[in-house]
């Protein structure tokens, strides 16, 4: 055995030899990242200046915690704060309930070409934005729109989906739901299709009918997949969806209406209160990140999630 | 068996006919935007087109793209995503492969999956990242659009967790061979990695299609993609209010026009979507179900 310790080049420590052209792969991405991901998060100190653009960040005035004072003193923000919650909250809950019991209703149909049929049209609108969803719902939800008519043709009272701040959060949420269920529904439907098909076969052996089946095999079978789910949507909790609220919000529902990010946005892009602004974003950056930190560990620990 | 009893017979015809309800309900929107768009103006403007046009008239469609505006929009909007998309997958695809090599291997391996994930968890949000962008010089080009969220981390991870499927002998048999990493990713892994390549192209694409806010902030009016300018459009109409007054009026003949823009808007994705399906269903399980 030779004891001799040889001395190695940089070179050969790092394997450059033979490894090098895998870091001029990986060179382009870190440069972007470094310049649009990093430099903005050293810009977050902006939440403790005065910034003024034409002073820079270098020549701007360090103002300690003014801004996050200011922000818990203002009415407005806890309104607000509320406001994500609620939103966000209602939007997880039905998000995760409702994705699990289509993929079990779906799990059912036997007919190949439904199955596929229903799951191509129930995909769909995730696929669209919120730009031209918001176009369209803004319309047939209007006080004269389609679905009032419909209403109206009932004998019902027509609703102002729109224009009630109450009503307004129930459209949200429920245009959310319409809008992603479907696309929920994927995850389940692969973890429904993993499913050992000899369970179902001792189970009707012992003379289990189907709903038996569904209680004993189908539901524990999917259960990790939902922990799964609702541990890390967690980290949404302050995620209410800036695209949808944006570009459905009207003046009269903004107190019920306003969420985190759409503030941000107006202070900072609309009133240039920069400072403010960062300060805003950076209190729901980092609460996001605990929130996903404390929920990554649980999916670990529980469920033996990992991303790698 | 049990589906052979009347039940489960009973269930599985209601629960069909559940399910087709629901999904129907999932496309009525664009039905409805697609009837207002092609009807005539008279009984669009008196509300009475549901899911059905009355009378058929292209000239929305022929006003629309008569208007340079909305063809200007359009060819950023191709532009953006054509571009877009090609950068993205191609610093994807190479992050990818860099990172799906054993660390003991490629040395640094840990510390660029860090540098990487570090990024999904922490950002420095809207006014932070828009003071970089307009210092770095690229504010009203189409690279404000493009370039800062062109390293897709999620996508990287994906696609890792794919090559990390691929059988490591078809990589020694390449390097036997005497084929560089260059050729070894190019020749080898492109052709295998097709359908997780369509299936992450197809995010990308609809992705820079849809995307409204960064043509917002970033660009002037004249040079905003499609999606901002429809945003825009949207934004501006109004049907809560109660009483109509005469600009009212005028605004509902326009409801056409826009119901026009809107489908338009669209129209590709609901174009692209049926072919790549089938695609996209198996990359998501892909990445996410493991054994």
């Amino acid at each position: 055995m030779e004891m001799t310790r040889k001395k190695t080049t940089f070179s050969e420590r790092w394997n450059l030899r033979k490894t090098w052209p895998l870091h001029v792969f990986l060179l382009p991405s870190v440069l972007l990242l470094l310049i649009y991901s990093y430099v903005p998060m050293m810009g977050i100190v902006i939440a403790f200046q005065d910034y003024k653009p034409y002073k820079g960040i270098t020549g701007s005035d360090w103002v300690g915690m003014k801004h996050f004072i200011f922000m818990f003193q203002d009415e407005r923000v806890v309104q607000i704060i509320a406001n994500t919650l609620i939103i966000a909250l209602s939007k997880m809950v039905m998000g995760w309930i409702v994705p699990l019991l289509f993929a079990l209703l779906l799990n059912e149909v036997r007919i190949a070409f439904f199955k596929r049929t229903i799951q191509t049209l129930v995909y769909l609108p995730h696929f669209l934005s919120w730009v031209i969803l918001g176009g369209i719902l803004t319309d047939m939800l209007s006080e004269k729109g389609l679905i009032n008519q419909f209403i109206a043709g009932l004998g019902f009272t027509p609703v102002f989906f729109l224009g009630d701040g109450d009503w307004f959060r129930v459209t949200l949420v429920v245009s959310d739901l319409w809008k992603e269920f479907g696309f929920g529904t994927i995850i389940y439907l692969a973890a429904l299709a993993g499913v050992n098909p000899s369970l179902y076969e001792a189970a009707e052996i012992d003379g289990a009918n189907r709903w038996k089946q569904t209680i004993n095999v189908t539901i524990p079978s999917i259960i990790p997949v939902g922990v799964i789910i609702a541990t890390l949507s967690l980290g949404n909790v302050l995620n209410a969806g800036f695209d949808q609220v944006f570009n459905m919000m009207n003046p009269i529902v903004k107190d019920k209406a306003e969420i985190i990010d759409t503030y941000v946005y107006q202070l900072g892009l609309t009133q240039a209160s920069f400072s403010l602004a960062t300060a805003v974003g950076l209190f729901k950056s980092v609460i996001s990140f605990i929130l996903i930190a404390v929920t990554y560990r649980m999916a670990v620990k529980f469920a033996n999630y990992r991303i790698f | 068996m049990y589906y052979k009893s009347p039940s489960y017979r009973l269930f599985n015809f209601l629960n069909i006919l559940f399910l087709s309800l629901i999904s129907i309900a999932c496309i009525l929107p664009i039905v409805h935007v697609l009837a207002v768009s092609i009807s005539d103006s008279a009984p669009v403007t008196a509300n009475l087109v549901n899911f059905w046009p009355i009378g058929f008239n292209l000239d929305n469609y022929a006003k629309t793209f008569n208007s340079p505006n909305f063809l200007d929009a359009f060819t950023v909007s191709i532009i953006r995503t054509v571009l877009g998309t090609f950068i993205s997958m191609l610093l994807c695809f190479t992050a990818a492969y860099s990172m799906s090599k054993d660390d003991l291997y490629f040395r640094g391996r840990t510390f660029y999956a860090w540098f990487f994930i570090i990024t999904i968890l922490f950002n420095g949000g809207l006014i932070p990242t828009y003071i970089v962008v307009v210092e770095t010089g690229i504010k009203n080009t189409i690279w404000s659009l493009i370039l800062p969220g062109a390293v897709a981390v999620f996508n990287v991870v994906l696609m890792m967790n794919f090559f990390r499927g691929i059988p490591k002998e078809l990589d020694e048999a390449a390097q036997i061979d005497g084929a560089t990493h260059f050729r070894t990713l190019f020749q080898i892994y492109l052709p295998i990695s097709m359908p997780s390549i369509a299936t992450l192209s197809l995010f990308t694409i609809v992705g820079h299609w849809n995307s409204w806010f960064d043509g917002m902030i970033y660009m002037e009016a004249d040079k905003q993609p499609l999606a901002t300018m429809i945003q825009a459009l949207v934004k501006n109409m109004d049907f809560t209010r109660v009483q109509l007054n005469p600009q009212d009026i005028k605004d509902l003949s326009e409801r056409g026009l826009k119901a026009t823009q809107i489908f338009l808007g669209a129209l590709p994705v609901l174009v692209a979507y049926p072919f790549l399906q089938k695609y996209f269903v198996k990359g998501m399980t892909l990445g996410s179900v493991k054994e």
